[in-house]
């Protein structure tokens, strides 16, 4: 990185760190977090649940394989996680110029370039988990020529900025599924179009309780739950009902407030392709893919909900259910990309219910 | 699932290529795992050298081949109730299946413990694991499994050529190869059969990447992937020959889970509990993939990957074949999150393989599907470019790190070839490359090395480039602190910064001012801990590496009194297992004696590098430049270098320079034991003798020395262009062409000449001296009359044959030699004794490779004795000397693994060639004796004996053999000479011809047929025309794997004790019961 820019990382207890600029050379404030995973950077980036957020990857080593080609899909893109870059900033140890693989199109740099998205490079990573870690995730910036001022990102209605417009539809299966979407991956609408679904695509605040659909699904996005009032409003009403609902991530936590029970703000979140969780009252666990700051608390669960999923490594929820409904969700990604697909059954378990639905109605 | 009450554990025996130090880490983990479950461990393992064979460890330690007989006489008499098979490598597996299928562990109602045997033979029989893979759908290399020679060539007419032959149930890719044609196919297949029943003919992945997963499972069926590993190497050159970067650095997402998944599924499918690998190749231009292999135990692999990410896959593979579920089991690193979990990697890790095949003469040198490394060192970073170049260094062949080496003479018109059909430089290839101007996008298509790898060390090459021209800018002073800082990031040692930045000379001077310079710079490595989670919780360990690619140490130097111990870095011919032992009993003793341990060592395959056997492991070069960053950093009170070999050793005047705190035995007195001249002088001014010896730099002074002297001499050139570097000649013929052939010799590239001394014994001390005074011994005796390298001798002790008045003698000796040199700590002394003279031919102030032989059959820790010495205990003159009323012989024997060194001339001489050790213990020399060379591969004929016995010395020594043999019913096959030396001496013979006569019946077509049972042949000289003649006789055993001896001495000794013992006649006994025998004499 020799006649790179100069940029630094600021973090909001003060903390200043040197680094190069590689990417935009431009400022961009945000919540810093961290991520361990290993590989799939162009899946994390364009993770809408990453919105507001300056990226730190623990992994030193980032760029290697370069950023493939956009491919469509049923419309929707075939490679990428969403259609644009959500995090604020990217925070890496080294960045590796040169990238070499049969699928990439470009190199990590000049696509940040393309969204005006700075990165840093040349940074103790591991010194600044570390720091995350103990004191939590902080805001922070990364300052190019132009200081700009802080900005917490969890103040916003962050899921208003990353769910669509309006309603889409995608498939001509079997089975209708309404997906809120509050900032879903892609790989969530390729896991059901995969599976003879017809697709109903909604923006989060849509009173999709008026559509004539088999199940509901509750997707990813970022940022605080508690912002989705009209989400949980409409969630409620479903609840009433006995049609499967199934929620990932953020979709888990709007699960656990529409039950009535409460979300907590982790200190530092579970951001890695290696979170193990044990399905409760059973010898089974599973590695997945997580990516989330709040959690469901557990202990605020009405008697009616049992947790589903717990982490093995700090004991915090996973996943809800409901004793008796078809509702269950993971705070964990069972549709993975990035990280392991060792859950991606869990699709299929809920277009059993389902199918089980439609049979019993 | 019932917990086992009493637990065998089947070792690997001694070290071979293929089979190495990993073996001795994982055994060690799984008898720690059920140690700790109160279940009583027996070891069968006749690699006395190892830490599993050590006290404490296993509960009863058996030191006997690791072969169905020995197995079943072990369950037999010790009952146990279950048996653990995958700890062992190869040798463990392919015992346990032979052992299964003839119904032994029904019989003796022994559960197998993990993966069920069944499991094992559907991975390693070809045909069954393709037919297992294909129902569930996962692509396998198109191949077909044959047993004959006609079914291989109609299976390559289908598949169609490339093709590559592999031997079923094969140690590191034992038997197989690349064919082009059928001819090429015909040679190679005849050579698979030979070490297996059935081969396989498939479709070449040559140019594909090779990538692997560690892959764990419960009985519960909760599947992990705990590291993946991507080969710097494409497919067709094994992965224990590659350059292995672990994680991945080359894979998408996609590509990572997708092979990931698979693993899962697959090795869900094929019923694994416990730990294995599955090997992928994976097409450079799309996700097309096709799983090579899966190793259901633990391997080469695994041990790299326990070390890569601090998850310790033996300990865990143990624990889930109890019956544990891994979600049970903690991660023993964090001590608080779960074992069930995958590793995150914040940093790198480059494993590079070890060559040694310089030793070998007429060994092919090309790398390739089947394994000729001897050890491999890993290296840890935040970049490729910074463990890569550390890595480089770390293999301790004189190179400083991918630039700044010393010019090496090398063919440009050759440079396509080595890139594209590399030999063990390739590496270095690239480099020459580069400067002859190829592009990254050139040396790709010659080698097809992933370009991300071959654009990392073009950026190494162009930085040194940019360092270079800052020579002429003024050196060390035009050097800012951006590009020294990026020099250092980019893994550049001080010395290559000396080099580049002030020329080739004088370098070990011009690196202390670059390292001074560096230091007022404020240019400095941290301290980061490896903690399998990348930061995410908090790490109990202090599993550690440098780096310059941080701001902040993770941690604070030790506090209380610590004491350094440097490991012994890469296994090489000479250094191995030996001396990890050394090192961890060192660090053992430091703990025992109330100091932090702190041990400094970079190489996978041990045990001291596991984590929890030190305080602190530094996971570290071992030159110069990083331990004493380490130094500056912990300030320890000491640091011991006399237990970890000759890499130690050799920084020990450097590092007191330093002011280190070296422990024991002074540098200088080092130095002067270590430089010929300087410790000559000492010897006659003690009036010691030596044979004699001169430093020559002209051919005159050569043929004026030998005059003085006599033949034969021992000739030891300092510069070598191929072949041995040490030969001994006879005759005047011999050393003009041995010189002309080999060597050049001038003042830069002196000679030494040495007197060799005929039939003469060969005997070593290894001891223990406190300021000078002997506090403990061990005198052991050659089998084999000197002029075979103490490390490939068969060695007894205590000693058979060996005057009461000689040993006298040599002790005196050696109290002289340890007063003069003050020695405190251990030291090696190597004794000739011919007539009653005695000479001294070197002696070593370090742990010597028979320590942990002496100190396990005496039952004196000589390592322990010396590691209190050094910390300043004293400790008493013990009785080690009463060692001949021992009521028990030791013996050790080498391993040679010749088999995988194609072309290699299989012939003990001057230079070392063996590649591990074994020791059995018997009640006679000859149990003993046979035991051990059972253990190192050989077996008891069963009829017939090819005899050539060289000149007419060893001809008479084996006479009386020859006597036994017949009367034991042998047929003996011999050649001209012998044949016609045996007749006139009474004893019946059956002539074969030698093979240049062409003529039946030839001795190789018996070799070929396997009508021959045991080959003896002695070289009638070491001289190149003598060895070829009877090469081919060598060679041809040792590729169809016939047992061979090529010492007279040793003959002798293997054929009395086979006529004179059975096999049953072989006493079942635990090395307790030995010892139990010793109690009132010791």
């Amino acid at each position: 990185m020799e006649n790179a820019k100069s940029v630094k990382l600021v973090l909001e207890d003060g903390t200043e760190i040197q680094g190069q600029s590689f990417g935009a050379f431009t400022s961009a404030a945000g919540e810093v977090v961290f991520s361990t995973a290993m590989t799939g950077y162009p899946e994390n980036l364009t993770d809408p649940s990453f919105a507001g957020q300056i990226l730190v990857l623990t992994y030193p080593i980032v760029g290697n394989y370069g950023v493939p080609g956009e491919e469509l899909y049923e419309s929707i893109s075939k490679i990428f996680e969403s259609d644009k870059i959500h995090v604020a900033g990217l925070v890496v140890n080294y960045y590796s110029e040169e990238h070499s693989h049969w699928n990439a199109a470009k190199s990590l740099g000049d696509w940040l370039a393309e969204y005006n998205i700075p990165g840093i490079c040349g940074v103790d990573t591991r010194m600044l988990t570390k720091k995350l870690r103990e004191k939590g995730a902080m805001l922070g910036k990364i300052v190019a020529e132009q200081d700009i001022p802080m900005h917490d990102p969890n103040q916003d209605n962050l899921v208003a900025q990353v769910s669509p417009e309006g309603v889409q539809h995608y498939g001509t299966g079997k089975n209708k599924i309404v997906l809120v979407d509050c900032g879903t991956k892609t790989n969530i609408i390729r896991c059901f179009l995969e599976r003879d679904v017809e697709l109903i695509r909604v923006p989060w605040d849509y009173d999709f309780t008026q559509l004539d659909y088999d199940g509901l699904f509750l997707s990813n996005g970022p940022g605080d739950p508690k912002m989705c009032v009209p989400t949980i409003e409409h969630l409620q009403k479903a609840l009433q009902q006995d049609k499967p609902i199934f929620g990932i991530c953020l979709g888990s936590q709007l699960m656990g407030l529409a039950a009535g029970g409460d979300t907590f703000k982790l200190k530092y979140g579970h951001r890695s392709h290696n979170q193990p969780v044990k399905l409760t009252g059973t010898q089974r666990s599973y590695i997945t893919s997580q990516n989330h700051g709040f959690a469901v608390d557990t202990a605020t669960l009405p008697a009616e909900w049992d947790m589903l999923f717990e982490n093995l490594n700090d004991g915090t929820c996973e996943g809800i259910k409901h004793k008796t409904k078809p509702f269950f969700s993971t705070q964990f990604h069972p549709e993975a990309a990035g990280g392991p697909q060792d859950t991606e059954f869990l699709f299929d378990q809920f277009l059993d219910e389902v199918e089980k639905y439609k049979a019993g109605k | 699932m019932e917990k086992p009450q009493k637990v065998l554990i089947l070792g690997s025996g001694a070290l071979k290529i293929g089979e190495a130090g990993e073996f001795d880490y994982s055994g060690s983990q799984a008898l720690k795992a059920l140690k700790e479950e109160g279940i009583r461990t027996i070891l069968i393992n006749p690699n006395i050298a190892t830490v599993q064979t050590s006290d404490d460890i296993a509960d009863d330690v058996y030191f006997l081949p690791v072969t169905p007989y020995f197995v079943e006489e072990v369950i037999k008499k010790e009952q146990p109730d279950g048996i653990l098979v995958a700890f062992g490598g190869q040798t463990a597996l392919n015992c346990a299946v032979a052992l299964y299928r003839a119904g032994v562990f029904e019989k003796y109602n022994v559960r197998v413990l993990g993966t069920p045997v069944q499991s094992i033979i559907d991975t390693e029989d070809r045909d069954i694991f393709k037919e297992k893979l294909d129902q569930i759908g996962v692509l396998t290399a198109r191949s077909e499994a044959v047993t004959t020679m006609e079914d291989a060539l109609a299976a390559a007419e289908r598949i169609g050529f490339p093709i590559i032959v592999r031997a079923a149930f094969a140690l590191g890719g034992l038997g197989s190869g690349f064919a082009n044609n059928m001819d090429e196919l015909r040679t190679l297949a005849q050579k698979s059969f030979s070490t297996s029943d059935q081969i396989l003919v498939e479709e070449s992945l040559k140019g594909w990447k090779e990538v692997e997963y560690e892959v764990v499972r419960d009985q519960f069926d909760n599947c992990i992937t705990v590291c993946n590993m991507e080969n710097f190497d494409p497919i067709g050159i094994h992965t224990g020959e590659s350059i292995v970067v672990a994680p991945s650095q080359t894979l998408s997402n996609r590509e990572y889970h997708k092979l990931r998944s698979i693993g899962i599924k697959t090795i869900r499918h094929l019923g694994i509990v416990g730990e294995c690998n599955i090997q992928y190749a994976l097409d450079p231009h799309s996700e097309e993939y096709r799983v090579i292999e899966v190793n259901a135990r633990l391997s080469r692999s695994s041990a790299l990957a326990s070390k890569a990410t601090g998850y310790p896959l033996a300990f865990v593979a143990a624990k889930l074949s109890l019956g544990y579920s891994l979600a049970e089991l903690k991660n023993s690193v964090t001590q608080t999150t779960s074992a069930f979990f995958e590793p995150s990697l914040d940093y790198l890790v480059v494993k590079l393989p070890r060559w040694d095949l310089s030793k070998f003469a007429g060994v092919q040198r090309q790398i390739g599907s089947a394994m000729k490394s001897v050890g491999e060192v890993m290296a840890i970073g935040k970049t490729f470019e910074e463990a890569v170049q550390k890595g480089l260094r770390m293999l301790d062949t004189g190179r400083r790190g991918f630039v700044a080496n010393k010019p090496e003479p090398i063919d440009l018109s050759d440079l396509d070839t080595l890139l594209s059909e590399p030999n063990e430089e390739r590496i270095f290839a690239i480099n020459e490359a580069f400067q002859a101007g190829y592009d990254v996008e050139r040396v790709y298509e010659l080698t097809r090395i992933d370009r991300w790898f071959l654009q990392r060390l073009y950026g190494i090459y162009q930085l040194g480039l940019q360092l270079g021209e800052k020579r002429q800018q003024g050196g060390l002073d035009a050097l800012d602190t951006d590009l020294l800082r990026q020099a250092k990031k980019a893994g550049f040692s001080d010395q290559q910064l000396a080099v580049q930045l002030l020329g080739p000379a004088e370098v070990k001077a011009n690196e202390m001012l670059v390292r001074a310079r560096r230091k007022a710079l404020g240019v400095l490595p941290v301290v980061k801990q490896i903690d399998t989670l990348a930061a995410e919780f908090p790490a109990q360990t202090n599993y550690l590496y440098l780096t310059y690619h941080g701001t902040e140490n993770d941690l604070a130097p030790e506090t209380d009194k610590s004491v350094v111990v440097l490991g012994s870095g890469v296994y090489r011919i000479g250094s191995s297992v030996e001396f990890d032992w050394c090192g961890v009993n060192a660090a053992q003793t430091v703990n025992e004696e109330g100091y932090k341990s702190i041990i400094i060592n970079y190489n996978p395959e041990t045990v001291s590098t596991d984590y929890d056997v030190s305080d602190r492991l530094y996971f570290e070069e071992l030159s110069y430049e990083r331990v004493m960053d380490i130094l500056d950093f912990e300030a320890p009170q000491g640091v011991i270098l006399s237990t970890g070999g000759q890499i130690p050793n050799n920084i020990a005047t450097r590092l007191e320079q330093a002011g280190a705190p070296i422990l024991g035995t002074a540098a200088a007195r080092i130095d002067e034991a270590e430089n010929r001249h300087k410790f000559s002088s000492i010897m006659d001014e003690l009036g010691i003798a030596q044979p004699r010896w001169s430093e020559l730099t002209t051919m005159e002074a050569i043929y004026g020395f030998v005059k003085e002297v006599g033949f034969p001499v021992l000739i030891r050139p300092s510069y070598v262009l191929s072949g041995a570097a040490m030969n001994v000649v006879s005759n005047p013929q011999e050393l003009e062409e041995y010189l002309k052939l080999a060597v050049e010799v001038s003042a830069e590239y002196p000679v030494v000449v040495s007197e060799f001394i005929q039939e003469a014994k060969e005997i070593e001390l290894d001891a223990v001296a406190d300021k000078g005074e002997i506090v403990s011994y061990a005198i052991s005796e050659h089998v084999e009359f000197a002029g075979v390298h103490s490390g490939d001798a068969t060695m007894y002790y205590p000693p058979q044959r060996v005057y009461v008045g000689t040993v006298r003698k040599l002790k005196v000796i050696a109290e002289k030699i340890a007063k003069r040199f003050e020695i405190s700590g251990p030291f090696n002394i190597q004794f000739l004794e011919k007539n009653g003279a005695i000479r001294v031919i070197e002696c070593n102030l370090r742990a010597s490779r028979s320590f942990p032989f002496v100190s396990k059959v005496s039952g004196h820790n000589l390592i322990k004795k010396a590691t209190k010495v050094l910390l300043g205990q004293h400790v008493e003159r013990d009785a080690s000397e009463l060692v001949y009323d021992l009521p028990f012989v030791g013996v050790k024997a080498s391993q040679f693994s010749f088999t995988r060194l194609q072309g290699a001339d299989p012939v003990l001489r001057v230079d070392m060639t063996s590649t591990g050790e074994v020791g059995c213990l018997g009640d006679t020399a000859e149990e003993a004796l046979l035991k051990s060379l059972l253990s190192v591969g050989y077996r008891i004929p069963e009829k017939t004996v090819l005899m050539s016995s060289g000149p007419l010395l060893s001809k008479v020594a084996l006479l009386s053999a020859a006597k036994l043999l017949v009367q034991k019913d042998y047929t003996i096959y011999a050649t001209h000479g012998t044949h016609l030396f045996l007749t006139e001496n009474g004893v019946a013979s059956t002539l074969v011809y030698w093979p240049d006569e062409l003529q039946e019946p030839n001795a190789l077509t018996y070799l070929r047929e396997r009508k021959i049972d045991l080959v003896i042949n002695i070289p009638k000289n070491l001289t190149k025309g003598e060895l070829d003649n009877d090469y081919k006789i060598r060679r041809t055993a040792v590729d169809f794997n016939i047992p061979l001896i090529t010492n007279a001495r040793l003959a002798k000794a293997f054929i009395k004790a086979f006529t004179t013992l059975k096999l049953q006649d072989l006493s079942i006994k635990s090395w307790k019961e030995f010892k139990a025998q010793t109690e009132p004499v010791l």
